[in-house]
């Protein structure tokens, strides 16, 4: 009877510390979206905590009604998604070869490759490069210098090299050479790697920032991100040099905030298993 | 034996060990594989380009980098942009803050995800675990841009926080204002944003430990807490001295979304890290080689570092990273 009864108390402990951690995760988003459904009235009163109050979707209209921000909106959607193209293609062209034992000079481009991730540049001959291959404010500037991360194709690779041998030897007995194997055989047994890899991608590309704030100047090829780094701190000038007044414009900044994490809150339920897969063959290998 | 030049079949004698019969040219590996050479003529491309050619740039560190004559004909000044930088007292400090608030994400965020791992691995309830986890990895998903937004909203003299405080009667508190606020705020957004997150690869660990090593602790009248502490922590061992390694070879490194995104004028003294220097200096004011040098000083140690811890790591018995 003690046994379980202690049992109880720590399944409900450590129920009740999760339940915390989950409220902690969550409270943030939900001050948000209620400041962007609330009144600007509620909002200078300070009355707005998790739910809204006067509750309207002005912001909305306004941010939703603003042709830059939507058009920057699908200006990222399609570099996210050229992105991904160009980047899986890349990495599955390096993944591929790399999981071949026999190819002469594959531990030195291997070398190559892990070495990069523990060595860089760094920031500013990173910028000078792209600035001499005249990328600055062109899309490319965001595609090319990020089109292949080592430790995805290493993830790839070790997906790869986890197919059984017989298949593609049996490809190979019947006449296909390497890239018939790989278009044939390989990429399709390897959906679930792939969709991984994708995602990550994507993922990175809609998030990061650092480049577009880098290589970007012409406010037609501001990403996302940029666009509402702009938004979120130009407001923040308006109100003065520290945060102190509080303008009626929070209730935008939240919509806006709101606009940029809609997208992610959309698709990243669904998708949540392949993030977590990725990141076990990763691991496994590494 | 099948076909002698068979790719496959050369790719399974070389495995099982025995020698080929002859020695080959490289033409002849070429010619082999010649279709797997082509495909990875793209990912060197690449890699050339946009790895190594920057490293071929880092050389402006030694030198007057000059945007018309560019990385190769600018003058050479040898150590001069070091002596410039080792001299100046805001290259220490931003050395200082970006070793000060990796030091606290280690003392703070590293055994977050541990615990909260240990936490979800003892849910007993299937559904509520699944939820939880979703959620707690959320936040590992917004972008710095994003979460930068929140935290000021949040955490502003007028925001949630400080007006509950204010409700309930105290005084409000400048989480973003004041310096030292500043870094336990900005520690604690990395712990928010990353511990459930963190959880997955010891959450996998812990799928990995022998069910059986927890009947036999149970038969022996072993409660909840010592098989937490006798079979569970050894069990993620190998995963936390991995990540350890790797965090503290990190010591060094800082993103530059991150701070960036959550910094202020107001709390610069410890919040301008290398990564927003170099981005001031080097960018915004053109100052290119000072830029590349804090940047090659910055990925020197950080070798350094990666490659001592890595060492003492397998000194001690567990497997290192390489």
């Amino acid at each position: 009877m003690s046994q379980t009864f202690r049992n109880r108390i720590v399944d409900y402990t450590a129920a009740a510390v999760v339940l915390i951690a989950v409220f902690i995760c969550l409270v943030p988003f939900l001050y948000i979206l209620s400041q962007s459904l609330s009144s600007s009235k509620a909002i200078i009163s300070q009355a707005v905590t998790i739910y809204p109050i006067d509750f309207n979707i002005d912001a909305y209209k306004v941010v939703f009604g603003d042709a830059a921000m939507l058009y920057s909106l699908f200006y990222t959607v399609i570099l996210t998604a050229v992105f991904v193209l160009l980047a899986l293609t890349v990495t599955i062209l390096a993944a591929y070869p790399l999981t071949k034992k026999r190819l002469k000079g594959r531990s030195v481009l291997l070398l190559m490759m892990l070495f990069t991730m523990y060595f860089s540049g760094g920031l500013i001959p990173d910028y000078l490069n792209v600035k001499n291959l005249s990328l600055l404010d062109t899309p490319l500037a965001l595609i090319l210098p990020g089109l292949m991360s080592v430790y995805y194709m290493i993830i790839l690779k070790s997906f790869f090299q986890n197919l059984p041998d017989s298949l593609m030897e049996a490809a190979h007995l019947d006449g296909c050479n390497e890239l018939q194997i790989l278009l044939k055989i390989v990429l399709p047994l390897s959906k679930p790697a792939l969709a991984t890899v994708s995602l990550l991608y994507a993922v990175y590309r809609w998030n990061y920032f650092q480049d577009a704030l880098f290589y970007i100047t012409d406010q037609k090829l501001y990403t996302i991100q940029l666009k509402l780094y702009n938004v979120i701190n130009i407001s923040q000038q308006m109100s003065g040099e520290n945060l102190l007044v509080n303008l009626p414009s929070e209730s935008l900044k939240a919509a806006s905030i709101m606009f940029g994490t809609i997208p992610i809150l959309l698709v990243y339920p669904w998708l949540q298993k392949y993030f977590v897969s990725g990141i076990m063959i990763g691991a496994v290998k590494g | 034996m099948q076909t002698m030049n068979s790719s496959v079949a050369l790719d399974k004698q070389e495995s099982v060990g025995i020698p080929l019969q002859k020695r080959k040219g490289l033409f002849y590996y070429i010619k082999q594989d010649f279709l797997l050479y082509l495909m990875l003529l793209v990912p060197i491309a690449y890699i050339v380009t946009f790895k190594y050619a920057p490293m071929y740039g880092i050389q402006i560190a030694f030198k007057d980098y000059n945007i018309f004559q560019g990385v190769s004909l600018s003058p050479w000044n040898h150590f001069e942009t070091f002596k410039l930088i080792f001299s100046s007292p805001q290259f220490f400090q931003v050395v200082r803050n970006t070793l000060m608030l990796n030091f606290l994400d280690l003392v703070l965020g590293f055994p977050a995800p541990i615990i909260l791992a240990i936490l979800i691995n003892e849910l007993v309830w299937n559904k509520f675990k699944k939820i939880s986890q979703t959620i707690l990895y959320l936040p590992h998903f917004l972008s710095w841009v994003i979460i930068g937004g929140i935290v000021a909203q949040l955490l502003s003299p007028t925001g949630m926080l400080n007006s509950l405080i204010s409700h309930m009667g105290g005084q409000s508190l400048p989480f973003l204002t004041n310096k030292y606020a500043w870094v336990a705020t900005y520690s604690f957004i990395g712990v928010w944003q990353n511990a459930g997150w963190g959880t997955i690869l010891y959450l996998a660990a812990m799928t990995g430990i022998d069910k059986q090593l927890y009947e036999a602790a149970d038969a022996d009248g072993a409660g909840r807490f010592r098989k937490i502490w006798h079979i569970t922590l050894p069990g993620i061992r190998p995963t936390i001295v991995i990540l350890l390694i790797l965090q503290l070879g990190n010591i060094m490194a800082i993103n530059f979304d991150r701070p960036f995104n959550i910094q202020n004028n107001l709390v610069m003294d410890f919040a301008d890290v290398i990564s927003t220097y170099v981005y001031r200096v080097g960018i915004q004011s053109a100052n290119f080689s000072v830029g590349a040098a804090v940047g090659l000083f910055q990925s020197v140690i950080c070798l350094i570092f990666l490659v001592t811890s890595n060492f003492i790591t397998r000194k001690f018995g567990e497997n290192g990273i390489w």
